[in-house]
């Protein structure tokens, strides 16, 4: 039977983390919690509106409304990258190398490693910046579609054109599609593999409720889950088309109660879904089983994350009640 | 229901206004008076506001089409990510105030509070609240649509820098605000010196809430009503639809707003037109029919429609309101003994078609039955 370690914090928390086997919280306020041998507290953002989790160096990048970037190591350490002062950054994005991408207004700016920064204005205010699986290049959403930048290179970036306001943006692992999420409770992909000159081939996945707010991609790039429903809508990649022509899967359906947030797991074709009344499941794309991890709590949950080895699950919720799910119990 | 849902509304006033209209001083004073409630407030540029005492946000006006195959479904992205934000940590504000650059169009504004699912959970829009600059408003008619906009658009409307002009100057600005926006309430300042309780926390768009605020609202028998040129009687479009309104009309370009007829108008560059509606008893199954489809065939030239009407068989009053093609309505309250049981409602909008409005609104009426 899972287990369920709670962590009561004060007010939203807007990420769980995984650094390690160590679980991490970052809160509304600025502050880092994590449990690691007891709940430690360090301070990053006066106030924290963005924290994502670098893969490649096993640290946090996090925004906020006092215009600063920082790092988060393993220990809570914050570092300060960057600041542009009296603007909001609330996009941040981790790449490799170091990098770090982060948005105000219509300026995405790349930190390298070596603290060199490279601007990349827009038309339209950014509103997504993700980096891509392979080589130093950033997709940035933003309205009327999304472009592409190579970081190193001053040539003009490709314009993935669509009518509309996007929000947010992700690669597949592979690096085969590239996928928004938009205003209009829809998600919207562009397919990157096709031969130079050829149609751009889009991919239209709508029929959401609600906006799409959570994305998570399935271990080997096949699957995409989201959120924006009353369950989890997981849409096939597999083929060389993605999805179209497909019907989603839908996963852990319930009757009013919305999917805010998905996860999936790092080594099985299993996505864990939280809803806005702070439950979370566990379910298995192949036969739909499913597993209670979390009984509803006091509010919706904000945000999923396992640990590398699959074992542990990390929740937050937007009123402050997170844990970590030991699956294995 | 959880924590979350359970949180009141907050309250946000919207601060429209021409540039030099007075916004920065009326925030000033806002943000300075001992009133007791924290705001935070979203602007365009920091510019002159004081900024160390409250929680300012700056944010540029990013205005998003809707891809819903609606023209006049609008919001402002940038309000939606900073409201988001804003309201992860409500604890630190009782309000929120957005102020529009000067040739903003309020509608985004106002419509972001009704679009956005998240927005509208957490907020709820009180009162668009527009300055008029008393010297120059007659210029800024002439050379920008959006100066029209912004008072059409408005609940409330400060007629400010009154010590500028003559009380027969004054008189023609006022008027010429209540021709363009009959429902609105007029207050004259000088420096934006406005008591603040009538510009903050209006629930001017709550539909019960607007009504008990404002008891003579669309009551044009009210003896502290301010008539104006386009007011009650409709005395003004005759002549647009009678036997020989194109002919005599042929040296005006926009015979469809209905002023020049009726001597030296201060009016001649308002383009905006209202219709006061008045009848008897409405039929609900003929009603609501109706202001759907006018709603969304006239839509897009509908700034802002309200009003209160009486079904028959009905013993509460419904109020409706709705900005182009957003309507929303709601019983308000039981009608009093001896309160006279009429409908009456308020179109403010461009290109309106007065007569068809008016014969298709009669047309609902219950005694056509």
């Amino acid at each position: 039977m899972p287990t369920v370690a709670p962590l009561d914090l004060d007010g939203h928390v807007v990420a769980a983390a995984f650094l390690g086997d160590v679980p991490f919280f970052a809160s509304a306020t600025g502050e880092i919690h994590r449990l690691d041998h007891g709940h430690k507290v360090s301070q990053a953002n006066d106030g924290l509106l963005a924290c994502v989790r670098d893969e490649a160096s096993d640290t946090l990048v996090t925004g906020g409304e006092d215009g600063k970037v920082f790092r988060i190591a393993a220990d809570g350490t914050a570092t300060l990258l960057s600041e542009v002062p009296r603007k909001w950054i609330s996009v941040v994005a981790a790449g490799p190398q170091g990098a770090v991408a982060f948005a105000e207004g219509r300026t995405t700016r790349v930190r390298l490693a070596d603290g060199t920064l490279k601007e990349f204005a827009e038309s339209r205010t950014v509103e997504g910046v993700v980096f891509a699986p392979k080589g130093l290049r950033i997709a940035v959403a933003r309205y009327n579609g999304a472009s592409l930048h190579w970081v190193a290179m001053a040539g003009q970036p490709v314009d993935l054109e669509w009518k509309g306001a996007h929000n947010g943006v992700t690669f597949s692992p592979d690096g085969r599609f590239l996928v928004t999420s938009m205003q209009e409770n829809a998600l919207h992909g562009w397919k990157l593999d096709t031969k130079p000159g050829a149609e751009t081939r889009h991919m239209r996945m709508t029929g959401y409720p609600a906006k799409v707010k959570s994305i998570s991609w399935s271990a080997k790039g096949k699957w995409l889950a989201s959120s924006g429903a009353p369950a989890a809508i997981v849409w096939p990649f597999a083929s060389k088309d993605g999805p179209m022509g497909k019907a989603p899967l839908e996963l852990g359906t319930r009757g009013d109660v919305m999917v805010t947030a998905v996860a999936c797991h790092p080594a099985e074709d299993v996505v864990a879904i939280g809803y806005s009344d702070g439950m979370v499941l566990a379910a298995r794309f192949s036969d739909n089983r499913e597993v209670l991890l979390r009984r509803p709590g006091k509010g919706a949950i904000s945000s999923l994350a396992w640990s590398g080895s699959g074992k542990l699950l990390a929740f937050a919720s937007e009123a402050g009640d997170c844990g970590v799910v030991d699956i294995a119990g | 229901m959880t924590d979350t849902a359970t949180q009141k509304p907050v309250p946000v006033t919207v601060l429209t206004g021409y540039l030099g209209a007075g916004k920065t001083t009326l925030l000033n004073r806002i943000l300075t008076e001992n009133h007791g409630r924290k705001y935070a407030v979203i602007v365009n540029e920091f510019g002159e506001i004081g900024i160390d005492n409250d929680l300012i946000v700056e944010s540029d006006e990013e205005i998003y089409e809707m891809n819903n195959g609606c023209i006049c479904c609008t919001v402002r992205g940038d309000l939606i990510r900073v409201v988001e934000g804003l309201m992860r940590r409500p604890g630190r504000f009782d309000a929120i105030i957005v102020e529009t650059t000067g040739l903003a169009d309020p509608v985004p504004v106002a419509q972001t509070f009704f679009m956005d699912d998240d927005v509208r959970s957490k907020t709820e829009l009180d009162a668009v609240v527009a300055l008029v600059d008393a010297k120059h408003l007659p210029l800024r008619l002439k050379d920008s649509r959006e100066a029209e906009d912004q008072i059409a658009f408005a609940d409330v409307v400060l007629v400010n820098k009154t010590d500028l002009v003559t009380p027969e100057e004054l008189a023609v600005v006022e008027a010429t605000v209540r021709a363009i926006n009959p429902s609105a309430r007029i207050y004259r300042t000088n420096r934006s010196d406005i008591d603040l309780t009538k510009v903050l926390d209006q629930g001017a768009f709550n539909l019960e809430r607007a009504l008990e605020n404002d008891p003579h609202f669309l009551d044009h028998d009210a003896p502290d009503h301010v008539c104006g040129p386009d007011c009650g009687h409709d005395h003004s479009h005759d002549h647009d639809h009678d036997h020989h309104g194109h002919h005599h009309d042929h040296d005006h370009h926009h015979h469809d707003h209905g002023h020049h007829d009726h001597g030296p108008s201060p009016i001649h560059d308002v383009t905006v037109q209202s219709i006061s509606l008045r009848g008897s008893e409405m039929n609900p199954d003929r009603f609501f029919p109706w202001i759907q489809k006018i709603t969304q065939t006239d839509g897009p030239n509908i700034l802002r429609l309200k009003g209160i009407i009486a079904f028959a068989g009905d013993e509460e009053r419904y109020v409706v309101q709705g900005v182009h093609m957003i309507v929303e309505g709601d019983h308000q309250r039981a009608w009093k003994d001896g309160e006279k049981r009429e409908s009456r409602l308020v179109f403010i909008g461009r290109d309106l078609d007065r007569e068809k409005i008016e014969r298709t609104f009669k047309a609902c009426e219950a005694q056509a039955d």
